[in-house]
């Protein structure tokens, strides 16, 4: 009976090399750019969910104008559209699976909107690229919100009332005051969702994004040849993750050494 | 009653929490002169941090008018003397009133001179030269230029706070709110914020002070409030709420503190 795995099968994959570099490209940028649209998204929903916006306000006020204590009227007015929206849309995206958004951003959004069809470098078919960034940058959007909003709600309030009792308005505190402290904290793990991004991204090779997953497809398909491949793309993973890991640990720890100055 | 020269006149107050189960302040009446040294003193809880917060509006009152500059700002909206309907201007209206916190709450992430001319620029609209001009006076002044491109982690309690007073300052306030401004302190650093706080008063500056700093409030107080269970129970001269307390609640508090 043959062995689990056969060394003589590796110099028939050689060939298909180039596959796998460009493979780990396609793996890298699409985990990038995911991250960027995941983090601007991110940034957008958490300030939803975190606003002050409650157009129903003036229900809730008396007929001096002071806020109700409470009652229908009073809890109607605290309705905010915006963080509702936000809420939901985080929720619905981290309760269904990455594959079914995929699909219905590649097959549904992507069909009605045509996509123009040329290479990026020459062979990233970018109407299979841009939706798979689309589709992970939207989820990573959503866990990114969590993460951002305990982010800026880990800032003590006390900022905030320092803030505005000097006058800075409610977009002036977020931006000096806030933002700048948040964002330094969750800094490492928006680096860490980059390198679940690498990982997760290998599912985009059902709608044809050829990353590593699709070279080892590829060579699959002209050899019959499986378990190699999928060999070698385990280490081209674990090279871009364990490494980035690590590196993202040491700053974690020496930013907060550096906090303690 | 309103005297000519009252900045700011509170009636009837009313923060009232949970359908008016807690009432944080439950009608409070009085006025800020300007000059006064206005020292409120009263057991934990009684509403003191409320009254003093709801002056610039960092908490909303459900019940009551503050009257500042002519407005009534507990609404959100109000008729000006053409009597046209205008928004309330909170910003606005919170750079008149400089603030002091028990915490300091200065920001971590920037040096004291870069906290002292955040609000002067990006609010009143001074250029970088003349900010900081105007910050490293102020912080002369409290004896800390030499901490100018220090962060604030690496002072102690009472230079803190002393940045703390004079970032407010920067913004040339017509008042200043003080919330227990030395509770947080060691003791040996309390009397350099007092210290700050009283030349502040010599000066003529308006101040409405929170303190259990009974010394304080008996030298630089012309006026000194005594609260409890929200209510404005005693108000006087230092002298008349030292010496001649008339309510059995300040005689209680005064028999624990003193
Ligand atoms: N957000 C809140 N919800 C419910 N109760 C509150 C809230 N904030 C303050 N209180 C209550 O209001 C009362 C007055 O509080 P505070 O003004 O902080 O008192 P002080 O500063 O005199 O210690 C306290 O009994 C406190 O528990
Ligand atoms: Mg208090």
């Amino acid at each position: 009976m043959d062995s689990f795995i056969q060394l003589s099968n590796f110099p028939k994959i050689a060939p298909y090399a180039k596959l796998f570099e460009q493979g780990m490209l396609v793996t890298v940028l699409l985990s990038l750019f995911t991250v960027m649209i995941g983090f601007v998204l991110a940034l957008v929903l958490a300030l939803m969910r975190l606003s002050n916006f409650r157009p129903l306000r003036f229900l809730g006020l008396d007929r001096d104008g002071h806020q109700r204590e409470g009652g229908v009227l009073a809890v109607i007015s605290r309705f905010n559209p915006l963080s509702f929206l936000a809420t939901a849309y985080v929720e619905i995206l981290r309760s269904t699976p990455v594959i079914v958004q995929i699909f219905i951003i590649y097959y549904g959004v992507f069909t009605l909107v045509e996509l123009p069809s040329f290479q990026l470098f020459g062979f990233i078919k970018f109407d299979r690229f841009f939706p798979g960034v689309v589709a992970l940058g939207m989820n990573s959007g959503a866990y990114l919100c969590e993460i951002m909003r305990s982010g800026i709600q880990s800032i003590d309030g006390g900022q905030t009332e320092a803030a505005r009792s000097l006058g800075l308005s409610q977009v002036q505190n977020l931006r000096y005051i806030i933002l700048p402290q948040a964002l330094k904290n969750i800094l490492p793990a928006i680096a860490n969702e980059f390198v679940v991004i690498i990982k997760e991204s290998a599912i985009t090779y059902t709608i044809g994004v050829q990353d590593i997953m699709s070279a080892v497809n590829a060579v699959k398909g002209a050899t019959f040849i499986i378990i190699e491949p999928l060999l070698v793309a385990t280490a081209i993973y674990f090279c871009l993750c364990f490494p980035t890991s690590k590196l993202i640990a040491y700053f974690e720890r020496r930013m907060s050494r550096g906090d303690k100055r | 009653m309103a005297t000519r020269d009252s900045l700011i006149q509170v009636t009837d107050l009313k923060k009232h929490y949970r359908m008016g189960t807690i009432k944080a302040l439950d009608g409070v009446t009085t006025d800020v002169n300007k000059g006064d040294v206005m020292v409120v003193i009263g057991p934990s809880g009684s509403g003191k941090s409320t009254f003093l917060r709801s002056l610039n509006l960092l908490e909303e009152p459900t019940g009551g008018a503050i009257i500042f500059d002519g407005v009534d700002i507990t609404k959100k909206k109000y008729k000006d003397a053409s009597g046209k309907t205008v928004k309330l201007d909170i910003d606005g209206l919170r750079q008149k009133m400089g603030m002091v916190f028990q915490h300091f709450n200065l920001f971590p992430h920037m040096t004291i001179l870069e906290n002292m001319v955040l609000a002067p620029m990006k609010v009143k609209g001074l250029d970088r030269a003349e900010a900081e001009k105007k910050a490293m006076a102020l912080l002369e002044r409290v004896g800390l230029a030499d901490r100018a491109d220090a962060y604030p982690i690496q002072l102690s309690g009472g230079q803190k706070q002393r940045v703390a007073i004079v970032r407010a300052l920067a913004m040339e306030p017509e008042v200043m709110l003080f919330d227990e401004p030395t509770s947080a302190l060691d003791p040996e650093m309390v009397g350099e914020v007092l210290d700050v706080m009283k030349e502040l008063a010599r000066e003529g500056m308006t101040m409405v002070c929170v303190t259990h700093e009974m010394g304080f409030a008996r030298e630089v107080g012309n006026r000194v409030l005594f609260m409890a269970d929200g209510k404005l129970l005693e108000e006087g001269t230092p002298e008349q709420i030292f010496e001649h307390p008339q309510h059995p609640r300040l005689r209680d508090f005064l028999s624990k503190v003193l």
